[in-house]
């Protein structure tokens, strides 16, 4: 039973200058019919499907179309081509920052990124000791957000976004921030969370990182796919393109 | 039909029931990002109009006030229903773009927003509203029963603002410049709103063109109401029931239509 099944994902995105034009340059520049809009694929025909359990790694470099495809994958963004099918329930956990408020609290904050995530307030009362106790914040409860240390920050969000125990995770190269003691108990986090069966997706450009989390990888090239399959091996071929630049035909391990 | 209709509102109920820690905490927010948890900040929310009605109390009387009884709750009639307006909406054209770092990660309701931020102009509104009847009370008005009447207009404007709050929100994404021109629009829109005159000095033609401007539509109402003692006829209500649904629905559409567009806009 597939938990989050990809099939044949493509992506167009619109970009070019109509962004903050104003609607007065924009009327202009349709009547002198120089209005443009360029259009590009961020991700080409992207398959892939994650049983209960799996953790995906997904790898590539920037601009390769992973957050696009991230967005499809939560549903913020529709595919232009294809299909994507997901069972249950996301946290995602796309940037750190996303969803929180500078002015207000920390326990507001708590409060506001688990209504965000689909929580109800009894789960929240249930789990905001926890939360606090988890992120090493008890001292900095009742303090404004914007005071917070950036490692204090996405420790706060880690918190959240593991011990809600969502279906299925997505992390955004969260990973990568927090000093080392935290970063090591936040790794045993997500070894506990794995094990509970939570299907997880996580973006990292740190290869040993993925090799260690993951039991399955994509590889993204320019919104093409590279290789989905076993860990190791494409983990291997892909630490021998980031050395010479050499990208192989798409193949599957 | 009416099966489609039924099911489509308990999906909706459904939906609300699931957003509602949501909603909450989000309304939460927006009040303390409004009042910055300030002391003076709910007060002087209810103080700015009633400074409005006094600077207008004060020139335009010698104009306008001799021929019109009652004129001091005449003019706050007008003032309390377009100041409901214009807070509501310019407040609302930027509840879609103030939450795009949540809406481009996180998959929630896009419209929500919206709505959180018209709680705090609507409990503003009825703040002002109390103290619109205060005022009418000393200017010597007699209280009906009829008065409960006005919670039709008042509710349609509410409908009516969220619709058009629906609207701009949904056009700021897409042209940032909507929020000067819709400064000078309120501006005009203020002028043609009798807020302060009369319409009695136009032809009977040119009166009813007012009825073109909804909130025309509703200031009448209320003054009909409290001032004149009497509830308009059907006409003005089906007016302002078309007004409010037609706004509703074109915001509707616009959330529905461009509700994965967004995205790219911000």
């Amino acid at each position: 039973m597939a938990i989050i099944e990809a099939k044949d994902v493509s992506i167009r995105y619109i970009t070019g200058d109509f962004k903050e034009i104003g609607l007065k340059e924009y009327i202009v520049r349709r009547l002198r019919g120089d209005y443009q809009v360029t259009e590009f694929w961020a991700d080409r025909d992207v398959s892939f499907t994650l049983e209960r359990g799996d953790m995906l790694g997904l790898i590539g470099k920037n601009g390769a179309g992973k957050s696009t495809l991230l967005k499809a994958i939560s549903g913020i963004m529709v595919p232009t081509k294809g299909k994507v099918r997901v069972k249950g329930s996301i946290a995602a956990l796309l940037e750190l920052s996303s969803g929180f408020d500078g002015d207000l609290t920390v326990r507001e904050n708590t409060y506001l990124r688990g209504a965000l995530l689909g929580y109800t307030r009894k789960f929240m009362d249930e789990m905001y000791d926890q939360i606090i106790a988890f992120a090493e914040l008890e001292e900095f409860q009742n303090r404004p957000f914007k005071q917070l240390s950036s490692g204090m920050k996405s420790r706060l969000a880690f918190s959240i976004a593991c011990l809600v125990k969502p279906d299925i995770l997505i992390l955004d190269e969260v990973l990568a921030v927090g000093d080392g003691a935290f970063h090591k108990k936040s790794g045993d986090k997500m070894k506990e969370i794995l094990d509970s069966g939570v299907t997880g997706i996580l973006v990292s450009h740190s290869v040993p990182q993925v090799r260690e989390l993951c039991n399955k990888v994509l590889w993204l090239d320019h919104g093409r796919q590279i290789a989905f399959g076993e860990t190791q091996a494409i983990c291997d071929r892909y630490e021998q393109f980031l050395k010479d630049g050499k990208l192989p035909e798409p193949f599957e391990a | 039909m009416t099966m489609n209709i039924r099911g489509r509102l308990g999906r909706f109920a459904e939906k609300c029931r699931k957003h509602q820690f949501l909603f909450e905490e989000l309304v939460k927010r927006d009040f303390k990002q409004k009042y910055k948890r300030t002391v003076l900040g709910m007060g002087w929310s209810i103080l700015s109009p009633l400074l409005t009605l006094l600077v207008m109390r004060l020139v335009f009387t010698q104009f306008f006030g001799r021929n019109t009884s009652h004129y001091t709750t005449y003019l706050f009639a007008g003032n309390l229903v377009f100041s409901f307006f214009k807070e509501s909406t310019t407040g609302g054209m930027s509840a879609l773009m103030g939450n795009k770092h949540i809406f481009t990660k996180i998959n929630v309701p896009k419209y929500i927003f919206l709505l959180t931020k018209n709680v705090s102009s609507i409990i503003n509104f009825g703040l002002t509203l109390c103290v619109f009847f205060l005022f009418a009370a000393l200017d010597g008005i007699t209280f009906r029963v009829s008065f409960l009447a006005l919670l039709f207009p008042i509710a349609c404007l509410i409908v009516f603002n969220i619709g058009v709050g629906l609207i701009l929100s949904a056009l700021f994404v897409f042209f940032r410049d909507i929020s000067y021109l819709y400064d000078i629009f309120t501006l005009l829109l203020m002028y043609m709103s009798a807020i302060f005159y009369q319409v009695d000095a136009y032809a009977p033609a040119i009166q009813r063109l007012f009825y073109i401007n909804p909130l025309y539509c509703v200031i009448t109402y209320v003054r009909t109401v409290v001032i004149d003692g009497v509830i308009p006829g059907p006409g003005l209500h089906l007016l302002i029931v078309f007004y409010a649904a037609v706004a509703m629905l074109l915001g509707g559409l616009m959330y529905k239509k461009k509700n994965h567009k967004f995205l790219y806009y911000v």
